[in-house]
Formats: structure tokens, sequence, C-alpha cells
């Protein structure tokens, strides 16, 4: 069973800082991690090859730092990795991502299963996963909670939706989009780490792969970013403090009392 | 052909209409009254009951396209998404809005994807640009952080899923007419390489959290499972439903369906209860765009203060049992 998992280096969301003045995020000094949605496909990777067999490759599509994203999958359990890197990618939106990716995952080699992560948690768009399952014309799954079944040529799936589940059959190959739910991600092992340091990471640039230049980057996005705004967050709202019965009876009279002004009740 | 009409993804789930497919031709109805052209719902189906599709027209749609087929029953995105790609070559419309939901968010990559079009994910404003009459499409990005506004200024059709609850549906109006337009399912299309086996409830109506009005979410303030007893019972007081923050769910006090925030669902309620949830940035990223927040909270330098309407700094112990013995007068 060869399985690819493509993930994403994020800015770890909870320290970043905006910049006021420009609207834009401050990277510096932020540090970049694994997207947590992709820790979950990462995982489940590797069980499905623990009990199937067959190798888990890790790829990624960024800046030559993205080197330490696959090497922490690697200290996972991942088995290879491959870096996308080319200036040439820089300013992607999810359709030339996606358009990238699939061509890399066409060099690599014969895939059995893709499993991506839900979404990533800086874009948040949860494109990605399905642009690629459409490109390569591979049955998909998203929003996969479990996986009930595997065998040599089929894979049976439970799939979150907003009324509850379903459950799904798709002939390998095939591509999944996993929710947290689904697993529980390990920690890197100290010889996972030195079994990391040591894999050698092929990059593949645009010389490497069989691309149209007008697809990539910028260029090849049919998507523009117009505005970026720092909402802002703080409403104001009246706050009543508990510190007795009298004061607790107060509050709670004019959450009422708010709430019928609010008609919400 | 010239690219033309606005175009709204309508949603059927067991031969009814999903609320959802009313809210999106409310901001379809904005675009196209102010592009002055054709807003057209489009609803991929199994069989779904006459009067609800009637209903697409009298809340805004001038036109509906129905393709119905016993084989379309079942959402499975290989067929549909060569159904809409089959009318999009036939009709060619400017821009297709379809809900954020685990389909819309499903189907629209898809199709994008093959049509080399522009999707913008999970917008919470959308309007067009004066000079050039593109689709503006605003959405939070970076965990909520910002909030970016994108065009597709080349590719067309203009592409995006727009977040469920962001917006209200018009009123019913019985006088509005409009066109229903029935077009036949090709079998070429049908690909059955994916099978449904199952459709497995999800038993309890507390799952669906994204479409109500009222969410009571409960963190780690809660301290243990039996006291999010306690926020049922408020939420059923006034026909809400409970969600629950990360900690909660990774405590095992709540089900992942239920979490709110960066790794789980973003809600866009009416009113948002936070109660015993600080307000780390992953929760808020979750639940901020609520019309109404009202937290209660022991810690009144928790950041959820600063986003609420209404607060409480107090034992939530003491509060709740209170606000709800309250709330039953009130509600009877």
């Amino acid at each position: 069973m060869n399985i690819i998992v493509p993930i994403k280096q994020v800015p770890e969301t909870s320290n970043v800082k905006m910049d006021t003045e420009t609207g834009t995020m401050m990277r510096d000094g932020v540090e970049s991690i694994i997207n947590p949605l992709d820790l979950y496909a990462i995982e489940i990777a590797i069980q499905v090859k623990e009990s199937h067999g067959g190798r888990v490759t890790v790829v990624t599509m960024g800046p030559p730092s993205a080197d330490k994203a696959l090497r922490e999958a690697l200290a996972m359990g991942c088995d290879d990795g491959v870096l996308i890197s080319d200036r040439k990618f820089a300013g992607a939106d999810t359709w030339s991502t996606a358009y990238v990716l699939v061509k890399a995952i066409e060099k690599i080699g014969a895939v059995d299963l893709i499993i991506a992560g839900e979404r990533a948690t800086d874009g948040d768009t949860g494109q990605v996963g399905p642009n690629i399952a459409s490109a390569m014309d591979l049955p998909l799954a998203t929003y996969v909670s479990r996986i009930d079944a595997v065998t040599g040529t089929s894979i049976t799936v439970e799939r979150m939706t907003e009324e509850g589940y379903e459950k799904l059959r798709l002939p390998l190959p095939a591509l999944l989009t996993v929710v947290k739910e689904i697993s529980y991600p390990r920690l890197p092992t100290l010889r996972g780490k030195q079994r990391a340091r040591k894999t050698d990471i092929p990059t593949y640039s645009v010389a490497d792969l069989d691309v149209v230049e007008n697809h990539l980057g910028l260029t090849g996005s049919p998507t523009r970013v117009v505005k970026i705004e720092t909402p802002k967050v703080t409403r104001g709202g009246k706050i009543y403090k508990v510190v007795d019965d009298h004061s607790l009876e107060e509050a709670v009279d004019g959450l009422i009392e708010f709430m019928k002004k609010k008609e919400i009740i | 052909m010239e690219y033309k009409g606005v175009w709204t993804i309508a949603e059927a789930h067991e031969g009814d209409l999903k609320a959802v497919s009313f809210e999106l031709l409310s901001r379809g109805r904005k675009l196209a009254d102010e592009l002055e052209e054709e807003l057209v719902s489009v609803l991929i189906g199994g069989k779904v009951k006459e009067e609800r599709v009637k209903e697409l027209i009298q809340r805004g749609a001038d036109r509906v396209i129905l393709v119905e087929d016993p084989l379309l029953d079942r959402f499975i995105v290989e067929t549909y998404s060569k159904v809409l790609i089959d009318l999009i070559d036939k009709k060619k419309p400017e821009i297709i809005l379809s809900a954020a939901t685990v389909n819309g968010r499903t189907l629209m990559p898809h199709v994008a994807m093959r049509i080399h079009a522009g999707l913008t994910a999970d917008c919470t404003e959308l309007g067009i640009e004066e000079t050039t009459r593109n689709l503006l499409q605003t959405r939070p990005a970076i965990g909520g952080n910002i909030l970016a506004t994108i065009k597709s200024p080349d590719s067309r059709p203009q592409m995006a899923t727009v977040r469920p609850k962001s917006s209200r549906p018009l009123e019913l109006d019985e006088s509005r007419e409009g066109v229903v337009e029935r077009i036949e399912f090709s079998r070429d299309l049908y690909d059955d390489r994916v099978k449904h086996l199952e459709t497995i409830s999800g038993g309890e109506e507390d799952i669906n959290i994204q479409e109500s009005d009222i969410v009571v979410s409960g963190g780690k303030g809660m301290k243990k499972i039996d006291n999010f007893k306690m926020l049922s019972d408020l939420a059923h007081a006034m026909g809400g439903v409970v969600g629950a923050s990360r900690d909660a769910v990774d405590r095992g006090w709540a089900r992942y369906p239920q979490q709110v925030g960066l790794s789980g669902k973003t809600v866009t309620p009416n009113v948002y209860f936070a109660i015993g949830i600080s307000g780390a940035i992953q929760h808020l990223a979750g639940m901020k765009t609520a019309e109404t927040i009202i937290a209660i909270n022991t810690d009144e330098d928790a950041t959820i203060f600063q986003v609420s309407d209404f607060g409480i700094v107090g034992d939530l112990f003491d509060v709740l049992p209170l606000l709800t013995q309250k709330l039953a007068k009130e509600v009877k």
C-alpha cells in the first residue's frame, strides 16, 4: 500500500501578530509547524501502513525551510519525504497548489491512497484535497472520521456530515480528507528523529515536473487577494460581576433583560 | 457565449431542502439585482417535495434548474460534479454560490479544479465591484485574525462557498413567479465507483451546531461531564443546541461534532453562549462572527469577555441554575 500524505507548513496561529499598519501577518519570530489538522492524516496513514504494509510518503510545497515539517513527519513514522520548492510556485492559490501537487504525486509513482487533512489552519479553505482528487479523477471521501475496512482493492470509511455520518466504500486508488476524530497523533520517537535527520529528502523544482508554466504561482492562480483587513475583535459588552446573592440576582436579571431586548426570548 | 446569471446551489436531504438553500438565495438576490441578471437555484438530487421547489422561487429565485433522478438521491461528489460541470458548459453562469457545508465544500473545489475557475471558501460577505462587475468575496482567514477580500478577475464562473447562517432567508412571497426548468439526468454522467452503504444518524439533535440559532457551549470550567447536563437544560429551554470547546471535547465531556473552533466547526448563530470558556484564539476563530455573544466565566480577565456583548463574571455553578430557572418562567 503506497500512501501519500500532502501536508502544509503553517504559522503557529496562537502566536500570530498582525502589523496594524499594513494589515499583514508578522511572520518574524512566529514558529512554523505542521498544520495541526495534517497530523491526523499522518497518523492514520501510518496506522494503515502498520496493518497493511507499504510506505508513507509525505509531500509539501513551500520554501526550502518547509523541509523541517517533512522531517517532523518522518520522525513520527513516515518513510519518505518530498519537498516541492521553486520561486515560480510562490503566490499559488488552491488551484495552482493542487495542480503542482498532482504533478509531483504523479512523479513519485504508483499510489494506492492519498490522505489529506481536512484543511489548513491558516488558509482555512479545505479545497486542495478535493482539488487533487478531481484533477487525478480519484474517488473522493471528505470529512472522514473513521476507516472501517481496507482491502487490496477498496476502502470503507465513515464520513462526518451535518446530520451524522455516512458510510462509503471507495475503490482504490482513492483520496480521503480526514477530520480530527479519526485518530490521535503520536509523538515523534527518538529513533524516528535520528532516522529523519539522516533521510535524504529530494526537492522538486519546476524543471523536475511536467508542468505548464502559466499554471504556476500567481500567474496560474484564478483568485486574487484585493484587500486584507484586521477585524476589530472587541465588542465591549456590559459586564456584571457576581460577588454575593444580590449581585447574582442582578446579573441574571440583567441577562434576561438583555435577551428580551435582543429578541432572543 | 457570454457568462451571465447568478446561480445558487440548493441542498436536499431526504426529500426536503436544507435551510442553506434559502439563505443562499438572499445572498444571490442582492448580487443578481445589482448585476441586473437572473437568479437561478440549481437543485441536483433525488425526489424533492414539489412545494419546497416552489418555495425556492417564493424566496427569491427567478428560475429553478432541477436535475432529479433516483440515482442522484445521495450526494456522491463524482457524479454531482459532472452534472454541475455539464450545466455550466451549457448555460455559462457568471457566479455560482454554494453553502460552505460538508457537501458544498466538497463539490465546489471538485468542479473548480476541472474548469480552472477561481473559488473562495467560507465567505461571510459578498459584493460587486463597481468598475469591473467582479464578485468581491470576503472571508476570515488565519484563525479569523484577518478578513481577506478576494476576486477572480479573469476566470468564469466566479465561485464561492458561503458560511451557513451568515444570512437570513428572504420572507416567503407567494405572489412571486418563476420558471422551473427540468433537465433530464444524462446517464453517461453517472459515476458509480463510490458506493453509499449506510446513513448513520447523529442520534441526537445536538449534533448539528452549525444550523442552530442558539448554541450553548461549555469549556474546561464545566469541570466534569455530568455538568454538561446544565448546558443542555439551558439550551433546550431556548430551543438551542450544545457546543463545546476543544478542552471539553479532549476531556470526553462532549463529542467532536460539537467542537467549536479552529480544529472544529465554525458557527454563526444568533446567540452564542460561552460558558466556562476562557476564549483561546483558536476558540474565538470558530464563534466570533456570532450575532450576539454571551459569556459566563469566573476569571474577569478572560479573553472571552473582550468579544462578548454581555458578560457575567461569576461562578457558573451559581449562575446557570438561576438563569435556567428564570428563563423557564419567561419562556412559558
